[in-house]
């Protein structure tokens, strides 16, 4: 090896040269702006995804239904309180068998037309229209004829809506539909202008520009994937009772931890937390929110009978076995969830009174004993030596995966039960449901409009989100009988003998009512979490000096 | 030199034709229905959506119908983000995670080049010992564990100095490039820094250096002049394949920086098994990495006569 | 005349052999021996290879020596850091508690109130353990209900209250039982009363410091106890040197569990590719022409495919059924990918040794193509097959580490290190021991193989050789 001086070289200033140049590149681009604002009333949030949908008619997901409430409204809305009020309906009268909404004069679309009797008449039509393929058709199920046309069966002119003039707007019901008009709050119902979703064609959504707005607010800066931008619609009917100006959505990513890195840095206002990131924010000082989301979290049996789980004993054992309260607390971890107990959640509204305190649930404690019984008598009826191994099917999230390795320690230690977990994507998981190819599968539902039916048909032999094909005549009776009341006692009565069916039947293995906890910016007033439609409510919130 | 650029161009769309063959059958092979949804729809509505997508027509006939909008350019409309072409979301997605492979890139190289030479410098000395034990954990330790790490730091730093120093996840400006661009060169940086070394090692016993020692040339003039530039040959060679790799494996950075990349949009893309978009970036990255080598093959060939006339 | 010497017959015996004279002053050694004498001399590679067999060590006899289940959920010691082992207080099992209601206390308050007074008399009911804390207090004057808040940290005023555990509201309900994930440390509960809408900003706070205990049924499922044991006396809870993760299993059982997958996928993928390449590339490279150009023209197809996006559409279009653990899909991806740089590699060599003029000579000297290519071709591409595997397995380690990451691994409940990152990542800040172990054991088996192919690559050179 050749050795010659290379000291004279050390001149090379390089590295300082070149970290200088990053530090002043750095400072240079000063990184201006709060995530709230005062004097501009600007708040600053992120987005978990791009919205997928923004056409009201065919959104599903939470971060478009999200969007469309603040840029979109309904004949009717909630208001800051979260009761139910006027939307584009000044006013309206509801019967057994119809609903008349009377529209206010002064509902204007973005582009200045008004909004008109006949833009819900085509929305609807649309929605119904097997064409539009929308997931979300059921909701106008209860409207004359809408499930028929939905299937094909009817013309799309026999729908039961009818523009009497300009602002008379006309429902004929299919049934007695008590929650009616809570459907008229919810996204898919919104009215869509004619002229314009037929001038803007395929492209219709697709962009800012491609939408028809006549919301409180309207977007104004939409970057795909990165950011979204909503700023006050001035042609908004009620615009001076809002106050903020600008609700931007700066960033759009699902990774919480990022999301807590940008509330810590100020740089969004509000974010939610899971069992991950709660710790980092505690060690923040921050003063952490609870809510509670709606849905309920349940395993599904499948019970199609060549499956061993239509075995009514077996789904007891597992039934007795399980400790929610334990799964509460020492496995989800984070404080909000309720340990599950029925399908129906604890906000669910009765007759008065939240209808879990009018008709309380059935808890029970886990007992080892019964369940080593009630297995030794489901082996009995089944004729089988030991059990096989069981398929849970689960999506792969981590919460979902994290309770399926809890489910299959726990039925392994306590029952000696196998467990064999399935994990797969979103479109795999849901191809495997529907073709009922599994025997446990781990579920999920939310509420679609606020009223008991939205969780109470959904073990009905008919619901097709009924994937473990649970059957049972006097299950089917009751919903039915729920169904076409108007009468709260009565329908509440009958859900109540759901709710025993579901506990004595052991149709599901309720696991928790989620929970969420969150945080918000402590100048930010008047953000109103909801349970059904947009969620966080920014429309009447204000940010206080 | 025109015939062998327009035969590597040719071959170079052969080779584009099979990714595509390939994406087609892997896609269709993976299981799962693509118009299924969380709310369960009935068979009237999915036959509908499946004619919008051309999902009822045979498999060899959409096979012939995705090659021949592939042919004009055109990768149809996402499954998932409805009424949105799949060529808008490469055009607005794919130039960020271009800047941010290029950023990357960049520093990987100067990095990598620098500390190669200054190991090279100081061999079996501190500095070469220092550096040498930082590559070998760039080397050594997972990208995401970096991108964790490296986003923590930047809001301790923020917290500790009460200003945006940086920030912490987002789009838009330089600033936010910066680290995101470092947690992605890091890996690249390192190998190049091994690569530089070794290469610089290897050219100092080489005859020209003796020579132009001989002749007595300065150190400083002898190092620029003679070794350095002759070392970064092997270095700018093996550029080519690390920009491909960087560009396309970049979705943890997207991901934890919140950075709006194809990278990202191809992960959701495949959980929600949406076949055009899947099929649009794969197809488009398989011709960006294609043209890219024949690019490099190429440039090589105008360089070095040795390359075209074999 | 001088007489002629006659020719006596010892003039005709052979000389003496002198080989002594040409006798080489080193042993004779093989290209291998000399390699090895090499790598022996490099004392990281060395190391390296002590490590590789370490952790080669570590997956097979690790389970035989520390033999905790790893799918074993201990419920009492979630997320445990590293630490000597514990002991905890034997309680009985579980009982629900229903907090006491005040009937002579209104569940509402009348109208709204402008100010409520601070919470008074808050205490704790019985002895708080790490299965429930309960609390109670005196019911508010106009209180419509209190919220509880804990924190593990002494809040001040208004701030760092913590976690929002429950918000009552029921002005006469006057107690709360928290069973949340609780350890044996000191937590601060938090009581603010409300007027069943709006929390009021008077705060009480009440320092708690749970024993660590277990109840009768979790000792016994877990074999901590005889049935005879009653409750109160100490029982030691299972030892957890690397501590748990988030169900409390044990780190170090898992840490075991996964080296053998990621090292399966690291060794057993590099391997088959490698030598799938090797046959491949010797096949195209020996026969040459029209095959060679067929064969290497298909290999620059797959070499085209992006390798991310084709790992990821690969692995989930061979689908996993339940209770697999996915590590076949990933292995099958891994090899229909990557062979055919090796091939391309072995390709090389092959034309480069096929020219060289050792191998013309063997071929005038009658050596059949079967012979060339066992004597000469193979021995000589051997030291690059070497180098490549070496440096394939970091490679694999790294693939399977970050699609494991990124949820497209292998499937849980089956750990490999990556999996592990990707849980211990999420919760690095609380509870960094469960990044830090699977981070640096993928950080040390890549290190380990990359300083010994750097070992390799030196000692297999025959340019090196020469040079000493």
């Amino acid at each position: 090896m050749l050795d010659f001086d290379f000291r004279d070289l050390e001149s090379i200033t390089m590295p300082k040269f070149f970290i200088l140049t990053l530090f002043l590149f750095a400072f240079s681009n000063p990184i201006l702006a709060q995530s709230v604002d005062a004097a501009a009333q600007t708040v600053k949030i992120a987005l978990a995804q791009e919205p997928p949908q923004l056409n009201n008619m065919t959104a599903t997901d939470q971060v478009s239904i999200f969007v469309l409430g603040h840029v979109m409204e309904g004949l009717t809305r909630y208001d800051r309180r979260g009761n139910l009020a006027p939307g584009v309906a000044e006013r309206w009268a509801l019967t057994e068998d119809s609903a008349t909404f009377w529209l206010r004069k002064d509902a204007k679309w973005s582009n200045g037309d008004p909004v008109t009797a006949h833009d819900f008449v085509f929305a609807w039509r649309n929605v119904v229209d097997p064409k539009t393929a929308s997931q979300y058709a059921f909701i106008l199920y209860p409207v004359k004829n809408a499930e028929a046309i939905n299937q094909g069966n009817k013309p799309l002119t026999d729908l039961g809506i009818e523009a009497i003039d300009d602002f008379t707007l006309q429902i004929t019901l299919e049934r007695p539909t008590g929650y009616f008009l809570k459907l008229t709050a919810f996204v898919t119902t919104f009215p869509v202008q004619e002229k314009f979703y037929r001038a803007a064609g395929s492209a219709y959504a697709a962009d800012s520009k491609d939408i028809l707005y006549n919301g409180a607010f309207r977007i104004s800066d939409w970057v795909h994937s990165a950011s979204l931008k909503m700023e006050k619609n001035p042609n908004y009917w009620n615009s001076e009772a809002i106050s903020l100006e600008v609700i931007d959505a700066e960033y759009i990513t699902a990774d919480t931890r990022a999301r807590l890195n940008l509330f810590i840095d100020d740089k969004i206002a509000y974010t939610q937390l899971d069992g991950e990131t709660y710790k980092d924010a505690l060690n923040n000082q921050f003063r952490i929110k609870k809510f509670v989301t709606g849905s309920v979290y349940f395993l599904e049996y499948n019970y199609r009978p060549e499956r061993i789980t239509h075995n009514k004993k077996l789904r007891q054992a597992i039934q007795a076995v399980f400790d929610a309260d334990e799964f509460v607390n020492k496995v989800l971890q984070t404080p909000g969830n309720l340990p599950g107990a029925s399908l129906f959640p604890s906000w669910i509204m009765g007759v008065n009174k939240p209808f879990r305190q009018e008709y309380p649930a059935v808890v029970t404690r886990p007992d080892l004993a019964k369940a080593k019984q009630l297995l030794q008598e489901a082996k009995a009826e089944l004729g089988l030596e030991a059990i096989p191994p069981l398929i849970l099917l689960v999506s792969d999230s981590p919460t979902a995966t994290k309770q399926a390795e809890y489910m299959q320690g726990m039925l392994k230690t306590k029952l000696d039960l196998d467990l064999k977990i399935d994990v797969q994507t979103f479109k795999q998981r849901l191809a495997k449901m529907t073709n009922g190819d599994f025997d446990i599968v781990g579920a999920g539902w939310g509420p679609d409009f606020d009223d008991i039916m939205t969780f109470g048909d959904l073990f009905a032999s008919w619901n097709l989100n009924n994937r473990g094909r649970y059957n049972n005549p006097e299950y089917d009776r009751l919903v039915r009988k729920a169904m076409n009341s108007n009468d709260p006692e009565v329908r509440m009565a009958a859900m109540a003998g759901l709710q025993t069916i579901v506990h004595e039947d052991a149709i599901i293995l309720p696991m928790y009512e989620q929970g969420v906890i969150y945080l918000q910016h402590p100048k930010i007033k008047g953000m109103r979490r909801t349970v059904v439609g947009s969620d966080p409510d920014f429309t009447y919130a204000r940010i206080v000096p | 030199m025109l015939k062998y650029t327009l035969g590597r161009i040719l071959s170079g769309l052969v080779t584009i034709w099979f990714i595509a063959t390939a994406t087609f059958l892997a896609m269709h092979a993976v299981p799962g229905d693509p118009l299924m949804n969380e709310k369960a729809t009935t068979p009237e509505i999915r036959e509908n959506l499946a004619r919008k997508y051309g999902l009822d027509k045979p498999i060899v006939e959409q096979y012939v119908i995705y090659l021949g909008n592939m042919v004009q350019g055109d990768f149809g409309i996402s499954f998932t983000q409805q009424n949105r072409k799949v060529n808008d979301i490469i055009q607005d997605h794919f130039p960020v995670s271009a800047a941010l492979g290029i950023l990357a890139i960049t520093f990987a190289a100067l990095g990598g080049i620098l500390w190669g030479a200054l190991t090279a410098l100081y061999r079996n000395q501190l500095p070469d010992i220092i550096i040498m034990f930082l590559v070998i954990l760039g080397i050594s330790v997972p990208s995401f564990v970096f991108a964790a790490l490296g986003q923590l730091l930047l809001v301790n730093i923020n917290q500790w100095f009460n200003i945006s120093f940086l920030p912490v996840a987002g789009w838009g400006t330089f600033a936010h490039m910066i680290v995101p661009s470092l947690v992605l060169g890091l890996g690249t940086m390192a190998l190049l820094t091994r690569l530089m070394r070794s290469s610089m090692l290897e050219i100092v016993n080489e005859d020209f250096i003796r020579t132009a020692r001989a002749k007595g040339l300065s150190p400083s003039r002898i190092f620029f002049q003679h070794q350095l530039r002759n070392a970064i040959l092997p270095v700018v060679t093996v550029l080519g394949p690390q920009i491909a790799a960087i560009t396309t494996g970049g979705f943890v950075v997207e991901l934890v920086f919140a950075i709006p990349g194809l990278g990202r949009y191809f992960v959701q893309a495949v959980q929600q098994l949406d076949y055009t978009v899947i099929m649009g970036t794969t197809v488009f990255y398989g011709a960006f990495l294609v043209f890219m080598v024949i690019l490099v093959d190429i440039i090589y060939g105008f360089i070095d006569p040795r390359v075209r006339l074999k | 005349m001088i007489p002629h010497p006659a020719l006596q017959a010892d003039d005709f015996t052979p000389e003496r052999s002198t080989d002594s004279l040409e006798q080489l002053s080193r042993p004779s050694l093989s290209y291998w021996q000399d390699a090895w004498i090499r790598l022996k001399k490099n004392t990281r590679a060395i190391i390296s290879l002590y490590l590789i067999i370490g952790l080669a060590l570590f997956t097979i006899l690790g389970p035989f020596l520390w033999t905790k289940d790893p799918s074993a959920q201990d419920l009492d010691q979630i997320s445990q850091a590293p630490a000597l082992p514990k002991t905890a207080l034997l309680v009985s099992d579980y009982l629900p508690w229903t907090p006491p209601v005040d009937q002579g206390h209104p569940a509402e308050p009348t109208g709204y109130p402008d100010t409520l007074d601070a919470v008074t008399g808050f205490a704790i009911v019985g002895t708080p353990n790490t299965q429930s804390i309960r609390l109670t207090w005196s019911p508010v004057q106009d209180a419509g209900g209190y919220s509880i808040y804990r924190s593990e940290s002494e809040p001040s005023g208004l701030q760092g209250l913590g976690l929002p555990l429950e918000t009552i509201d029921a002005g006469n309900i006057l107690g709360f039982e928290d069973r949340l994930n609780l350890k044996s440390q000191t937590y601060f509960y938090s009581i603010i009363p409300t007027d069943g809408l709006d929390e009021f900003d008077v705060v009480t706070t009440l320092k708690v410091t749970p024993v660590q205990s277990i109840t009768m049924s979790q000792a016994l499922e877990r074999g901590l106890i005889d049935p005879s044991d009653a409750p109160g006396r100490s029982v030691s809870l299972a030892f957890h040197p690397f501590g748990t993760d988030y169900l409390g299993r044990d780190m170090l059982a898992r840490l075991m569990q996964g080296a053998r997958v990621s090292l399966f996928i690291g060794v057993v993928a590099p391997f088959i590719y490698v030598l799938f390449g090797v046959f491949y590339g010797g096949f195209a490279g020996y026969l040459g022409g029209k095959i060679d150009q067929f064969l290497m023209r298909f290999a620059d197809f797959v070499v085209a495919l992006p390798f991310l996006l084709f790992m990821i559409l690969f692995k989930i279009g061979f689908g996993i059924g339940p209770g697999e653990s996915g590590i076949l899909p990933m292995l099958v991806a891994l090899i229909l990918l990557l062979w055919p740089s090796t091939a391309r590699l072995v390709r090389g060599q092959v034309l480069k040794i096929r020219e060289q003029g050792y191998i013309e000579a063997a071929r005038l000297l009658g050596g059949r193509p079967s012979y060339l290519i066992a004597r000469h071709i193979i021995p000589n591409t051997m030291g690059v097959i070497l180098v490549t595997l070496t440096f394939a397995v970091p490679s694999a380690i790294f693939t399977e580490a970050f699609l494991s990451f990124i949820g497209m691994g292998v499937a849980p409940p089956t750990p490999s290190w990556g999996s592990m990152c990707n849980e211990g990542v999420k919760t690095m800040l609380s509870h960094p021991h469960e990044l830090f172990f699977p981070a640096l054991f993928i950080s040390i088996t890549v290190l380990a193989f990359n300083l010994l192919g750097d070992g390799l690559t030196e000692a297999l050179d025959s340019k090196m050789r020469s040079r000493e």
